[in-house]
């Protein structure tokens, strides 16, 4: 696409401004440059949108790219090419790669890894703690100077007060914590939620304790220091109430939550089937409603995929041994959109909210917005296109999906990212 | 890997009757059985019975039949039933056990189950340790799979020989009252019992500290009873489990001694009993902990008859999944 074109003929719907019109788009060197009416006449470059959504491309601030280190199962190159293929034009990767990217090195490594990639914008997370070992902080100002855009530790930091010190630390440079707000210990060799399909299968379970003891702990720290505290992928009702709680209380806490927390309950490992097993893990069906709840009110903030790519063969194995994990990138507009939107849970401006500026603003990311002088970073969305999950299509390396064979109504038929187009259905 | 139908397996033709095997292509757990099918495993335990009270133990009904015992955790009790069930009805058997196994190898259970395919072998007893990795092995091979206990998920043949055992000594499982004691969080067999005894119309209640009760043992169909005092009052018998003695280690009970004091089957606490009550013990029992000696070698005690019985029933599942009709079991084990 040229330097200078129209989107022209869709429904706009930008949340951070509040337009929901049938409006055209102007895009000028990357950038949107205006939104109106467009010029009579064909003289001028367009690309046509009619019948369809013209969103701001959405925003994950949760993935698992699995490079350096575990190439085989996702690599940032196929992983941005995948999340431009779900509407995302920047996703946030998370640290726990081998070696872990605790230092200014692995970070530039990630960044210049993303900026060669063909699809979303890459920023990487750096890890909390040196290793990941929950001794020592990172050197926060390197990493973040070195563009990274958060600090994650990807599992449960056991020391409250090693907690306490990255809430404090980050503050001197405007980076939220992202926390897996469990308690470790309650946690431990869980495999499934704790309660009555546990019992029946067998398995181990993580009572809903862990993560309400985990979040009401990282509250109290967030509280307590001011820092900014994101909770991961919120799966509980209670953790629900904490957070409504803290921010009516004025806590610098936000929160995301994950397709499939959203839609899927424990009930759905009946059969043992790996492909659910997820960490957190899929909670009794209350929970996910409560979750419904809180993302329709804005206590949860924002949708993150946890996209987490595994190999096919580590999957098939017996249920103990599978890891956790599934891939969402590709599929995570099209479910929410099928069972949220047209299950009228949510509005569909409120989605695209809680895909593209809430994410966006909870980690600073550029994008979220189609407002003159923002990055033209764009999704173009058919609400009407029914299609069939194929994980045998993805762009991913993975295959690991809970929604193979979903019937979807809604799919991205297109997206751009600083106005060039890196995925397009027809190609 | 291609995964086998379970709709196409219950399909499997009896050589018999040509009619469709009355269990399926596998057992692995009691909960997707039927009543009716439950009782024909009994049923058909009970002219096998027989066949090991005498002097030739063995009768030719699954001759020709390849099956491999396959036991990634260690067991005795349950490893030797087997064996013998299958050896007196004529199988050829093979042993994997852990120490060679290529698991300690890190093979996959799918690479196992793929091995075992390319090996035409007939049927696989299968003991793991993860729950779910009967079913998971079943889906994944054409031969019959039985589950010989899969983490804390199930126990199907020992549930069985439990069941035919109370009903040998009762006449009858419906209406009685069965408590299970103990470590019901990390038992299979807790959990198969429940299944069982519930579809066969029992009462079932079990009993232990709370930390040894999973999460919403109640909707599995089982009363709870806090103390023993109160379970002697109730039940008609007592399937006293082992408590290992990791448990300790891992903080769910205090101490043994403890242990014994407050959850021991004692004849002290049996004595309160308004009429005796029969004892079970899947076994091995932890004398002096979950079970007093003098209960468990007392006259109400049928741990005996349980290891008996579990051949019967383990030669029952075999003689059915092979394809045998339940009415040909009393000819077939009079080698007829």
């Amino acid at each position: 696409m040229s330097a200078r074109f129209w989107i022209r003929g869709g429904r706009v719907v930008d949340p951070a401004s509040g337009v929901d019109a049938h409006v055209d788009l102007l895009v000028e060197n990357g950038r949107i440059a205006a939104v109106g009416e467009g010029p009579a006449g064909k003289e001028e470059r367009a690309l046509d949108a009619s019948g369809l959504i013209v969103a701001p491309g959405f925003v994950d601030p949760h993935v698992h790219l699995c490079e350096p280190g575990g190439e085989h199962r996702e690599t940032i190159a196929s992983g941005a090419r995948a999340a431009a293929a779900g509407g995302y034009t920047a996703v946030c990767a998370m640290p726990g790669t081998d070696p872990v990217v605790d230092d200014p090195a692995a970070v530039g490594f990630a960044v210049a890894a993303g900026r060669r990639a063909v699809g979303a914008r890459v920023f990487p997370a750096a890890a909390l703690s040196v290793g990941r070992r929950g001794e020592q902080l990172t050197e926060f100002g390197e990493v973040v100077a070195a563009g990274a855009v958060a600090l994650a530790e990807g599992r449960a930091v056991r020391s409250t007060l090693l907690m306490r010190r990255a809430l404090e630390y980050a503050q001197s440079f405007g980076v939220p914590v992202l926390g897996h707000c469990e308690d470790p210990w309650l946690a431990e060799g869980g495999v499934m939620h704790e309660g009555v399909v546990s019992t029946r299968l067998g398995l181990r379970g993580k009572p809903a304790a862990a993560e309400e003891a985990g979040v009401a702990r990282d509250v109290a720290l967030a509280r307590a220091t001011g820092g900014r505290l994101h909770v991961q992928r919120a799966s509980t009702a209670v953790a629900c109430g904490l957070l409504r709680r803290a921010k009516d209380g004025g806590v610098r806490v936000t929160a995301e939550a994950t397709p499939h927390h959203l839609l899927l309950d424990h009930e759905a490992l009946e059969g043992y089937g790996t492909e659910y097993k997820v960490d957190p893990p899929l909670r009794p069906a209350a929970d996910a409603e409560a979750l419904r709840q809180g993302l329709a009110q804005g206590v949860i903030d924002c949708i993150a995929t946890d996209h987490s790519p595994r190999h096919y063969d580590e999957k098939e194995q017996a249920f103990d041994d599978a890891p956790f994990g599934v891939v969402g990138l590709e599929t995570a507009f099209a479910v929410l959109h099928t069972e949220l939107v047209l299950g009228g849970a949510l509005d569909l401006p409120t989605l695209i909210e809680r895909m593209s500026p809430g994410p966006a603003k909870v980690l600073e990311l550029p994008g979220g917005a189609l407002s003159p002088g923002r990055p033209a970073d764009i999704a173009l969305l058919d609400p009407a296109r029914r299609w069939t999950v194929d994980p045998g299509a993805f762009l991913s390396k993975s295959r690991n999906t809970p929604f193979a064979g979903f019937d979807a109504v809604g799919r991205v038929v297109r997206t751009l990212v600083a106005g060039n187009t890196v995925w397009s259905l027809e190609d | 890997m291609r995964r086998v139908s379970r709709g196409a397996s219950n399909e499997r033709k009896s050589p018999v009757t040509d009619s469709p095997a009355p269990l399926g292509k596998d057992l692995t757990g009691l909960r997707s059985l039927k009543a009716s099918q439950i009782a024909q495993i009994l049923d058909t335990a009970t002219p096998f019975k027989e066949v090991s009270a005498r002097r030739i133990k063995k009768v030719p009904v699954l001759r020709g039949t390849t099956i491999v015992n396959l036991f990634f955790e260690p067991s005795t009790r349950t490893r030797l039933s087997f064996d013998f069930a299958e050896k007196r009805l004529s199988a050829d058997t093979v042993h994997v056990a852990p120490s060679d196994s290529s698991v300690t190898k890190g093979e996959t259970l799918v690479d196992t189950a793929r091995n075992l395919e390319a090996m035409q072998i007939d049927m696989v007893v299968l003991r793991h340790w993860s729950a779910g990795a009967a079913a998971f092995l079943a889906e994944r091979i054409p031969s019959n799979v039985i589950n010989a206990g899969d983490g804390a998920h199930e126990h199907p043949t020992q549930a069985l020989l439990d069941l035919l055992t109370l009903r040998d000594h009762f006449g009858a499982v419906e209406g009685l009252k069965v408590c299970i004691l103990g470590d019901i969080l990390h038992s299979r067999v807790a959990r198969s019992n429940i299944y069982g005894l519930t579809k066969m119309g029992a009462e079932v209640a079990v009993c232990g500290p709370r930390t040894l009760l999973p999460a919403g043992i109640e909707d599995l169909g089982a009363r709870v009873f806090q103390r023993v005092e109160e379970v002697v009052e109730w039940a008609d018998a007592l399937n006293v489990l082992r408590l290992q003695l990791e448990r300790m280690r891992g903080g769910f009970v205090p101490s043994l001694r403890e242990y014994n004091r407050v959850f021991g089957v004692t004849r002290e606490r049996l004595a309160h009993a308004t009429k005796p009550l029969l004892i079970l013990h899947p076994g091995p029992m932890n004398r002096g902990v979950e079970i007093d000696s003098d209960v468990a070698d007392g006259p109400h005690s049928v741990i005996l008859r349980q290891v008996t019985n579990g051949i019967a029933v383990r030669m029952a599942v075999l003689y059915l999944l092979a394809g045998g009709a339940p009415s040909a079991a009393e000819s077939e084990a009079a080698g007829a």
